[in-house]
């Protein structure tokens, strides 16, 4: 399946040490991924397995130590420079003296689009998160799944084919989770972007992806990648059905390989 | 000709350097042009600067480059200040170009030191300490080649070598003002206020009533120039100390009064339900949680306070005081066109001040070592 | 009704309490200098007529809140506005160079807080300086300014305003210095993903950032400018201002005069900071702050 669609992803033998207080830290070795376009590709794995880092090289946040990366077949850097990507954090990061449509609209201003392009895009990504009606609200006026909702929105503003999200719904209750899981599959089927999805729930990684990287820490790196055979359409209720639970096991399996919980 | 390690200041050093060479030749060739400063001394700190400058662009090493630069820099600043001894006030372009040059080294120098991150403690500690440095020295460098060069008059502002003379010449009249004013007046007076802040912000927190209304009347005054009190306690307290005092303790009541009031409010609704769960009485809910938590809070007030304390006493000494006080000598010196005692009167006091806010601060890490930004930094 | 309940009532009976106090320590204050003049007049008044005495000499040692307040409305309202004894005519002298000297200050503090945090150099030799500078009495120096600048022949507005300018630069440049730097490192991390440029990132970002920040210290400004233009009328010989006017007071032990000069001066302070608050409020308002 993503054997002859060009590669949105690339990296080879990447590597990353951050100098600390306490010394050198490995915080990605010998990390080799390809990443197909339309894919949807989630990483899992416990705190300080590098998956977060590993999504911030790819954004050009953090500059690897050696190995290869290469976005669009760019480097990063030229990625980020022709804003290849739309990049969600783990909070919803909005301007709090921007109104929800002003937050939308701030990567629009500043790569400098008309005032009429700017109004069509952010009715259109307005549309896509299901918040047209919220535009003239301030972020404090919405609950947080609205707002990480509204930072989907602003993500999706520059219409680039790569979405980047760090565990977006992380700080977020289960209920509201859910919620927001069906509508970003259902975002991810109608668009057909690439998404890369940090996040550290077993069901949310199973239920969202077709491929899961497993990663473990000391040093950060991948331990393995299981390929997702759940069907397109996803109701919620796949999480009961035997398929679900099988890979939700082999991720378990792949995790506990990685003897990340032995301390 | 190629620089390995180029950068603005020196493009614009060698140009000077070049001109000033040239204006330094054809005033010495003159026979009628007076001296600009000795010539000696001047060639010598051209060389300097010009030495200093090509071997910091050919050398790799960065901290190599930022010795040459210093050396070159301070030293040209050396022999300038030399030269123009005796020939105050007929200081030519020369002279202010080769200052220029100098201070721009001195910039190049300090920017190659910000660039550095040390990761040694002892390197970025050394670094904290010499950039700040090397900026002041220049300031004060700076202000006595042109209060020198220029010839400013004596008493609009006087070169700081002639401050530094003064200082020193007159020890025993700054120590007797120092006694006056800070070890009578400040400190009693920063003592009790603070302490009686302290205690009411106790009342107050055990009085909600209390509470509710000193705190906005506290807010409120603590912008309202209270030093306006000082003519008053004059008259109530005579022209000695304890009128100073006073006029102190009433400028630090009200922030010791609201930051520990502030303070008390500070412990979080977990800590105290956790007190209550053990069926703490207030007291011990105070000692042991409350007072603790408030603590941040407290120092900030004794901070604050001890600049407002120095001013306050400093200032009430203009309405009336008997002969001797800092700012008595300040507002009679003043009168006298003595500005080179006022400067050493307020070079005292810069230093007093930092120095009671070093040691409150001091205190302050000592006992809130757990707060983050103690922690941190 | 609750802010009633919760604020407005304890501050009133606060101030009641006060205003009482105040009296009771009129009394005492200044019974021995009214015993002393009844002896020598050979009279022995009464209790309420020497308490009502205590309360009516023209130089009290602490006068009382209604000869203070008489005294305050007689020279505030029933003078002409030229008169240099009306209260109106000191307070807009000391005002006019506050606001001057405010506006300077306001304005390089933007600038040197922009430096600070766009220049590294800037930021680690001239900031130490800033923080260090802080805990000096600043004040001292306001005498040698005024003299020193009549000596050049600058006399009247500059030099005061010139001295609310140093002292209100400080807080200024610490507080926008804090609130350029306020931005969180994932709102720096979202500009960065845009690929914005240093001043996108300044203007979209770092300057709405710092609003709250710049109100905050202004206040804090405002107050300063004001005490600076008060203490540097002292040396001027008591020309006018709020400050010649308890100089004056002090001078001739009109206690009166000092008081109500006193609460003249609180008057314009509590002003001027409400002043600052309201706009602080009402830009906090325009973009989009939380109502308190």
């Amino acid at each position: 399946m993503t054997g002859n669609s060009p590669a949105v992803v690339s990296a080879s033998k990447l590597d990353l040490t951050f100098q600390t207080n306490d010394g050198p830290v490995r915080a990605l070795s010998n990390v080799d991924l390809t990443i197909g376009k339309g894919e949807f590709v989630s990483f899992i794995g416990p705190s300080g397995c590098g998956k977060t880092t590993l999504l911030r090289v790819i954004a050009d946040l953090e500059k690897p130590t050696s190995g290869t990366i290469s976005v669009n077949g760019m480097t990063p850097e030229q990625a980020r420079e022709k804003r290849a990507y739309g990049y969600v954090f783990q909070a919803a990061a909005l301007f709090p003296w921007r109104t929800i449509e002003r937050n939308v609209a701030l990567p629009l201003e500043i790569i400098g689009l008309s005032q009429a392009e700017q109004a069509e895009r952010i009715k259109r990504t307005m549309e896509l998160v299901n918040l047209s009606g919220f535009e003239k609200k301030y972020p404090w006026q919405l609950s947080g799944g609205m707002q990480q909702r509204a930072s989907i929105a602003r993500a999706l503003a520059f219409d680039a084919d790569l979405l980047l999200m760090d565990e977006p719904f992380g700080a977020l209750d289960e209920i509201v989770r859910d919620h927001l899981n069906e509508q970003l599959l259902d975002l991810w089927g109608r668009t057909n972007k690439t998404i890369c999805f940090v996040t550290h729930s077993i069901p949310e990684a199973v239920y969202l992806s077709t491929r899961i990287v497993v990663m473990s820490p000391r040093p950060g790196r991948v331990t393995d990648i299981i390929e997702s055979t759940l069907p397109s359409k996803r109701p919620l209720d796949i999480r009961e059905t035997p398929e679900f639970l099988a890979i939700a096991a082999r991720v378990r399996d792949g995790l506990r390989a990685g003897h990340s919980y032995d301390d | 000709m190629r620089f390995p390690n180029h950068s603005w200041q020196t493009w614009i050093v060698l140009p000077f350097a070049g001109l000033l060479a040239f204006l330094f030749a054809s005033m010495n060739g003159v026979p009628s042009a007076p001296p600009p400063y000795g010539t000696l001394s001047g060639g010598v700190a051209i060389a300097l600067v010009l030495i200093s400058t090509l071997a910091a662009n050919y050398t790799s090493n960065r901290l190599l480059e930022a010795v040459f630069l210093f050396a070159g820099a301070h030293g040209a600043a050396f022999f300038l200040l030399a030269g123009i001894k005796g020939h105050e006030g007929t200081a030519g372009p020369a002279y202010y170009l080769l200052l220029a040059s100098a201070w721009l080294l001195a910039w190049r120098c300090v920017t190659i030191l910000s660039g550095r991150r040390a990761t040694a403690r002892p390197m970025s500690i050394a670094l904290r300490l010499i950039i700040p440095a090397i900026f002041g020295a220049w300031i004060l460098i700076i202000w006595e080649a042109v209060t020198r060069g220029a010839g400013i008059p004596f008493i609009l502002l006087p070169p700081p070598s002639a401050i530094g003379a003064r200082i020193a010449n007159s020890l025993p009249i700054l120590g007797s003002d120092v006694r006056q004013t800070i070890f009578k007046a400040v400190l009693i007076g920063y003592v009790v206020g603070n302490l009686a802040g302290f205690v009411v912000a106790i009342l107050a927190d055990r009085v909600p009533f209390l509470r509710r209304g000193l705190l906005p009347i506290g807010n409120m005054v603590s912008a309202l120039p209270i030093i306006g009190v000082a003519p008053i306690m004059v008259m109530w307290f005579g022209f000695d100390w304890p009128s100073k005092a006073a006029v102190v303790i009433i400028m630090t009541f009200f922030p010791m009064l609201v930051n520990t009031v502030a303070g008390l409010a500070a412990s979080g609704h977990m800590e105290r339900d956790l007190m209550r769960t053990y069926a703490s009485g207030y007291w011990p809910t105070l000692l042991k949680l409350r007072l603790p938590a408030a603590m941040p809070f407290i120092f900030n007030a004794l901070k604050i306070n001890s600049t407002l304390a120095l001013i306050g006493a400093i200032v009430a000494e203009f309405f009336g005081t008997p002969v001797v006080g800092m700012g008595f000598r300040i507002s009679t010196e003043v009168g006298r066109m003595n500005i080179d005692m006022v400067w050493a009167e307020i070079a005292v006091a810069a230093l007093a001040g930092s120095v009671f806010y070093g040691v409150v601060a001091l205190i302050e890490r000592a006992v809130t070592f757990w707060h983050p930004s103690v922690r941190g930094g | 009704m609750d802010s009633f309940r919760s604020k407005i009532f304890p501050v009133t009976a606060i101030l009641a309490g006060v205003v009482v106090l105040w009296y009771v320590f009129a009394v005492i204050l200044n019974a021995p200098f009214q015993r002393d003049l009844d002896s020598r007049a050979n009279e022995t008044p009464g209790v309420v007529e020497f308490v009502g005495k205590t309360l009516a000499q023209p130089k009290p040692t602490l006068p009382a809140p209604h000869q203070v307040a008489v005294n305050f409305f007689e020279n505030t309202f029933l003078r002409s506005v030229t008169s240099n004894r009306s209260l109106v005519y000191n307070a807009w002298v000391t005002l006019s160079s506050t606001l001057l000297g405010f506006a300077f200050g306001t304005a390089l503090g933007i600038v040197i807080a922009v430096g600070i945090v766009h220049v590294a150099t800037l930021d680690r030799s001239l900031m130490p300086w800033i923080i260090a500078s802080q805990t000096i009495p600043i004040l001292a120096v306001a005498p040698m300014i005024i003299v020193v600048l009549a000596a050049v022949g600058i006399t009247g507005l500059i030099p005061k305003a010139l001295i609310s300018t140093y002292l209100s630069f400080f807080p200024v440049a610490v507080g926008m210095v804090k609130g350029l730097r306020s931005p969180e490192l994932m709102h720096l991390d979202l500009m960065h993903t845009y690929n914005a440029s240093r001043s996108q990132t300044f203007w979209k970002l770092r300057v709405p950032a710092s609003v709250p920040f710049l109100f905050t210290s202004m206040k804090v400004a405002v107050a300063a400018s004001l005490v600076g233009a008060i203490v540097g009328e002292l040396p001027t010989g008591a020309v006018a201002g709020i400050g010649a006017k308890l100089l004056a007071g002090a001078y001739y032990s009109q206690t009166v005069d000092i008081w109500s000069a006193l609460v003249a001066g609180s008057i314009v302070a509590a002003l001027l900071v409400m002043v600052v608050g309201i706009a602080g409020r009402l830009v906090d308002r325009a973009m989009g702050g939380r109502p308190a």
